[in-house]
């Protein structure tokens, strides 16, 4: 899947049953689909959680907003947990501004802390 | 504003007399309260600023624009103009002071230019040169304080709103004051960029210091949250008096699942707790 990424695509990496996408530019409408296509595939394949790192992105549109809703509400349903990681201050202030609280998603402030939160659940 | 102005002969006069007695009129209003109480160093300093400002009004009448406070030749010295304004305005004379003594420069020129003409389009003119010179300190002395308020402004902004690292991943901000939106914003990036620098996990909103909660402000208070949420912290509101917690409940307003403690010393302790310090208090 992530062979035949093309410019722009999101590479989703796998570490044990743990999804890995570190999004690194601005997410066109398309590459937005296309993640949330091969996320939910690569999901029920098998997968305990997804985390989604967007320290890179500086803008989160409403459509973004609603794709990372729902590959978290997919990832629930095939009994995974999604993290948005590494969301930057001004991305914060303007989805709060449009009213945007991102249900049902869970955050961290960074990779390493998302990592925490799968690590602290296999050890309970 | 026709007759002088457009003929042009008075404004011709007053430029002549400006340019001719110009030290004359400088000597002069060096000794009058506007400049004296500004030039307190030495009376040459306070000539020197008399006389510039005579030349540029020499420039102005020059150009037959007697009744134009945007005359290019006032542009030269506004600054200078600008600097008298506020060191009076700073030693406390009000505008109605200020305005009052630029007044006072017109008697010693009107003297000057009769005596000098003896006709009266030179007076006339004169006299509207310095009205015009009043109107132009008037706006000055406004945009100062228009400034000096956006500067207060400001800087109430900031200083009402540190953020306090309290622990090691724990930042507070103590809120004093009414919330309105522009400090919700200030308040908010401040304490979202603390979350970064500090990579704190706990973020505690004190609200001791706001006198009232209606749904507006717990709008504002539940955005803050939300974003510091997003950010992937934790959201703590302290400070609920017992009276501001009836209110929030009697308006019906929904905090939702933010976590609220009654003072900031209960906050710091859930957030330890959360952190996994735990406290211990020693013997003696």
């Amino acid at each position: 899947m992530t062979a035949e990424a093309g410019a722009g695509r999101v590479s989703v990496l796998r570490m044990g049953d743990i999804l890995i996408a570190a999004i690194q530019q601005e997410l066109t409408d398309e590459s937005a689909l296309a993640l949330q296509q091969d996320l939910t595939e690569m999901a029920a394949a098998g997968a305990r959680g997804v985390v989604i790192e967007i320290s890179g992105v500086e803008i989160v549109d409403s459509f973004l907003a609603r794709v990372l809703s729902e590959i978290a509400a997919a990832t629930n349903m095939l009994a995974g947990r999604t993290v948005v990681a590494g969301m930057r201050p001004s991305v914060a202030i303007t989805l709060v501004e449009m009213g945007l609280g991102l249900r049902g998603l869970e955050t961290a402030r960074s990779l390493e802390d998302a990592m925490a939160v799968f690590r602290g659940q296999a050890g309970r | 504003m026709t007759s002088v102005g457009s003929d042009g002969s008075g404004a011709a006069t007053v430029a002549q007399v400006l340019e001719t007695r110009g030290e004359q009129v400088a000597q002069q209003w060096a000794d009058l309260p506007l400049f004296r109480n500004v030039y307190t160093t030495g009376r040459d300093a306070a000539v020197a600023a008399a006389h510039r400002l005579v030349r540029v009004l020499a420039e102005v009448a020059r150009h037959g624009r007697l009744d134009d406070t945007s005359a290019p030749d006032f542009e030269r010295v506004r600054p200078h103009l600008a600097q008298t304004v506020t060191a009076r305005t700073r030693s406390g004379a009000t505008h109605q002071q200020i305005t009052a003594e630029v007044a006072e420069l017109k008697r010693p020129l009107l003297e000057i230019v009769a005596r000098e003409t003896g006709g009266a389009d030179g007076a006339v003119a004169a006299v509207e040169l310095m009205g015009t010179l009043r109107v132009v300190v008037v706006e000055i002395a406004l945009s100062e304080g228009a400034e000096l308020i956006d500067r207060q402004r400001a800087q109430l902004l900031e200083i009402s709103n540190p953020v306090i690292k309290l622990w090691d991943g724990v930042v507070a901000v103590p809120l004093i004051g009414t919330l309105d939106s522009a400090r919700t914003q200030v308040v908010m990036e401040a304490l979202l960029q603390a979350i970064v620098d500090q990579n704190a996990g706990m973020a505690i909103l004190d609200i001791t210091g706001v006198p009232m909660v209606d749904t507006v402000v717990a709008q504002y208070l539940l955005k803050t949250a939300m974003a510091v949420r997003l950010m992937g912290a934790e959201c703590v509101i302290s400070g609920i008096r017992p009276q501001i917690a009836q209110t929030i409940v009697q308006l019906g307003i929904d905090l939702g699942d933010i976590t609220t403690r009654a003072t900031l010393a209960d906050a710091l302790k859930w957030a330890l707790g959360k952190a996994g310090v735990s406290v211990v208090v020693g013997e003696g």
